[in-house]
């Protein structure tokens, strides 16, 4: 094997039990986003532009759209003769194997294909989070601070803070104290997740992680307690882009929407940082005379003949005369029949809205959830979700 | 039976008249349909007719070509079980590219006699149709023809000019003539025909021995009587594009639905080099109807009756009427194109008013800025 200086382990094995109906088949990275992407796309895209270029992706649940989807990575340039991208799900050995139980023990039971590179660190990123991000300058600055591993970090509003791992550090942005979803919280650092291990300091960690019957294998709740506590080198690297967790339908929607305004924080038009994902080969859009349609975003292969406003519209929809689409996510190939009115709402790929029937509520605070493959008529319930 | 057929994509002497669209690219390079180039039909057409090898003729400006088709990744041609070769000529004097296509087509005879395939069939780039050829392979073997040329009934050809044919009664080609001849016919030679290799392979040396080097003008023009050369016909969208103005309406009929529909999606999908841009964005006060706009656009002013490639920003208060923007065009702040073809990359400043008609569209060439 040629040695690679950084490797990456991607953890998508989430099932995103939040997202309701939207992960019923599918594992939560590869839940569907912004007009074209699924959420481990930008992910994967960041290795792509931090030169990165072996991935081993931790999959578990629900693996069967992923797979298909990641193939052998060639829409992110990761079909490579040396490393490139490796899917690792659990598997049986001579003695038992299990389910990976928690984030460090997915990456305990794949030490073999990481020791296969010997690399100099590891980067352990998650595949359920939208941001952009170099993590080339991480990587130096974890060098430069010859630190044990490196957490990156983002501030928070103090009053959200609880629901984060929250890091308190020193001046030198060495952590001294780390909470996980404190009810007091004394800083408003928020992991992001991204982890650059040494790669010795981590091999230890885990094979210690392992041996403790009472952990629950986690890196928030255990492994990183334990190198504070150990003392251990642990810097934060601050990041100041935009970062979402869609971990729930109204994170999902509300990340959806923030595209939508006049100057993105997330931009996916930016030429110099493409997010590359597995493309659809279809047709330009088509919008036709009646048409209207503002403040969205719209993919090809769809077929506008009503009016879309505030929305973001997958590939291969097909949205009839007089209907009405507003601050809504339609997902591909969704039908909404003529006449038809979907207000706040995310309509799941597949699905079928009758001709004239309304779906959600202009007004409130409900987001209304339309399953994959679901047809709607008149008398059809929908889930709904209160934005808190 | 795909195993039985492979394609030639013959872009030998094929006419390259599009005015400034032609001046750095081969006809089969010219961007269509707000995301594709012409070839892609045809290959496309291939593809999805299960036949694994490919080959492009290539003849001159081919950079693009080479540029665009790569390794045939984006349309599955790169396996081990399929391939797709792109062959530029083989000349030992620059005189040796006015030859005729024989003369290509037997300094190319390696790959025939390399490929598996029992038949061949070959095509040109500049009828912009979705067909599938296994039907017309079947109907070749049915009626036991030498060979099988595809042909449409067509008697609006959009300033497209294409070969005239005339069938018996019995399919049967009894006359066919260049399109400035004096047949009357309703029906259209598509320019492609299905023969045995073996026949083809025949043609190619013994019309070469004759002093004749054109495969349809002397190889097969001549051979009607000894020859049993059969019609296929073709029902779908086909656009004939060999002039400006036959480009520009037949892109102005993608703007139908029922056309849309057909093209793109019957019997299969066209496949092209895909781009990694994100989703079309409307802003607040665009106006768009009646167009085909790809991803990658930024749209804040007016959009009517016009096709937008991919990356094509309009600003605010521009208004883009029956016109035609290429790839990462911008048109500034206020500015007003009606009838205008833009090249790719072309930069209209603020505030410019741009016109042409209907029959002469006004035509910017590649990253002109105006």
């Amino acid at each position: 094997m040629v040695r690679k200086e950084m490797l990456a382990m991607l953890l998508a094995g989430g099932e995103g039990k939040r997202l309701g109906v939207l992960t019923k088949d599918v594992a939560k990275p590869a839940v569907h986003f912004g007009g074209k992407y699924r959420i481990i796309d930008f992910t994967l895209s960041n290795c792509a532009h931090s030169g990165i270029d072996t991935v081993g992706v931790l999959t578990q649940y629900q693996p069967l759209v992923l797979n298909q989807y990641l193939g052998i990575g060639s829409p992110w340039g990761l079909d490579r003769r040396d490393g490139g991208m490796s899917v690792l799900p659990p598997y049986v050995k001579s003695k038992g194997g299990t389910w990976y139980k928690g984030t460090a023990n997915a990456i305990y039971q794949n030490l073999g294909f990481i020791d296969r590179y010997d690399p100099e660190y590891v980067l352990i990123i998650s595949g359920d989070h939208i941001y952009k991000m170099d993590y080339s300058l991480m990587l130096e600055e974890h060098k430069k601070q010859q630190a044990d591993v490196t957490i990156a970090v983002f501030e928070v509003e103090h009053k959200d803070a609880s629901r984060f791992g929250i890091m308190s550090t020193d001046q030198h942005g060495r952590i001294t104290d780390f909470q996980e979803k404190p009810k007091n919280p004394t800083s408003n650092l928020a992991s992001m997740g991204v982890y650059i291990f040494s790669w010795p300091v981590l091999q230890q960690y885990l094979i210690r992680d392992e041996a403790d019957l009472g952990s629950s294998n986690d890196f928030g709740k255990d492994v990183i307690p334990a190198m504070l506590a150990d003392d251990m080198k642990l810097s934060a690297y601050a990041f100041n882009g935009y970062w979402k967790d869609v971990g729930t339908i109204e994170s999902l929607w509300e990340a959806n929407m923030d595209l939508l305004t006049d100057t993105p924080q997330l931009e996916l038009n930016d030429r110099d940082w493409r997010i590359y994902s597995v493309n659809p080969n279809r047709p330009a859009q088509y919008v036709s005379p009646q048409a209207e349609v503002s403040e969205s975003l719209i993919t090809e292969g769809c077929f506008i003949e009503g009016a879309v406003h505030h929305s973001v519209v997958f590939n291969g929809v097909e949205i009839g005369e007089d209907a009405i689409v507003m601050e809504s996510v339609v997902m591909p190939g969704v039908k909404v029949g003529a006449g038809a009115r979907i207000y706040r709402s995310i309509v799941g790929e597949g699905a079928v809205i009758e001709a004239g029937v309304t779906v959600g509520s202009p007004d409130g605070n409900k987001i209304t959830v339309v399953a994959s493959d679901d047809y709607v008529g008149g008398q059809t319930e929908l889930m709904e979700v209160e934005q808190p | 039976m795909s195993k039985q057929l492979m394609g030639v994509i013959n872009l030998i002497h094929e006419p390259d008249e599009l005015e400034t669209l032609t001046d750095g690219r081969c006809l089969a390079t010219v961007p269509f349909g707000a995301r594709y180039r012409l070839i892609d039909f045809t290959l496309s057409s291939m593809v999805n007719s299960g036949i694994s090898n490919v080959a492009v003729f290539a003849h001159t400006k081919y950079r693009s070509l080479m540029d665009h088709l790569g390794s045939g990744h984006h349309w599955d041609l790169h396996h081990r079980q399929s391939s797709l070769f792109v062959l530029p000529p083989i000349a030992d004097d620059m005189s040796d590219l006015r030859k005729g296509d024989l003369y290509h087509f037997f300094q190319h005879r390696d790959y025939f006699m390399r490929g598996q395939a029992e038949y061949v069939v070959v095509a040109r780039s500049h009828m912009v149709c979705n067909i599938d050829y296994e039907d017309v392979l079947r109907q070749h073997i049915e009626t036991s023809a030498d060979i099988t040329v595809v042909c449409k009934r067509q008697d609006e050809h959009l300033s497209g000019r294409a070969r005239k044919v005339r069938l018996d009664e019995r399919g049967r080609v009894v006359s066919m003539q260049d399109h400035y001849g004096r047949l009357q016919s309703d029906l259209v030679s598509m320019e492609m025909y299905i023969m045995r290799k073996e026949l083809l392979l025949d043609l190619v040396e013994s019309s070469l021995a004759q002093g004749q080097d054109h495969l349809v003008r002397h190889a097969i023009m001549s051979r009607l009587d000894t020859l049993r050369i059969q019609g296929y016909l073709y029902e779908g969208y086909l656009g004939i594009i060999n002039s400006i103005t036959s480009y520009y309406r037949n892109s102005m009929e993608l703007l139908k639905p029922q056309v849309w529909r057909e093209l793109f999606f019957k019997p299969g999908p066209i496949f092209t080099k895909v781009k990694d841009e994100p989703p079309a964005c409307y802003l607040e006060g665009a106006k768009t109807g009646n167009s085909l706009i790809a991803n990658g656009c930024v749209i804040e002013g007016t959009v009517i009756n016009s096709i937008l490639f991919r990356g094509v920003k309009v600003n605010k208060g521009a208004v883009v009427r029956n016109s035609i923007v290429m790839q990462n065009g911008e048109i500034g702040i206020g500015s007003a194109l009606d009838h205008v073809i833009l090249d790719k990359e072309v930069h209209i400043e603020a505030g410019r008013d741009i016109r042409g008609v209907s029959d002469a569209p006004f035509i910017a060439g590649k990253r002109k800025v105006i």
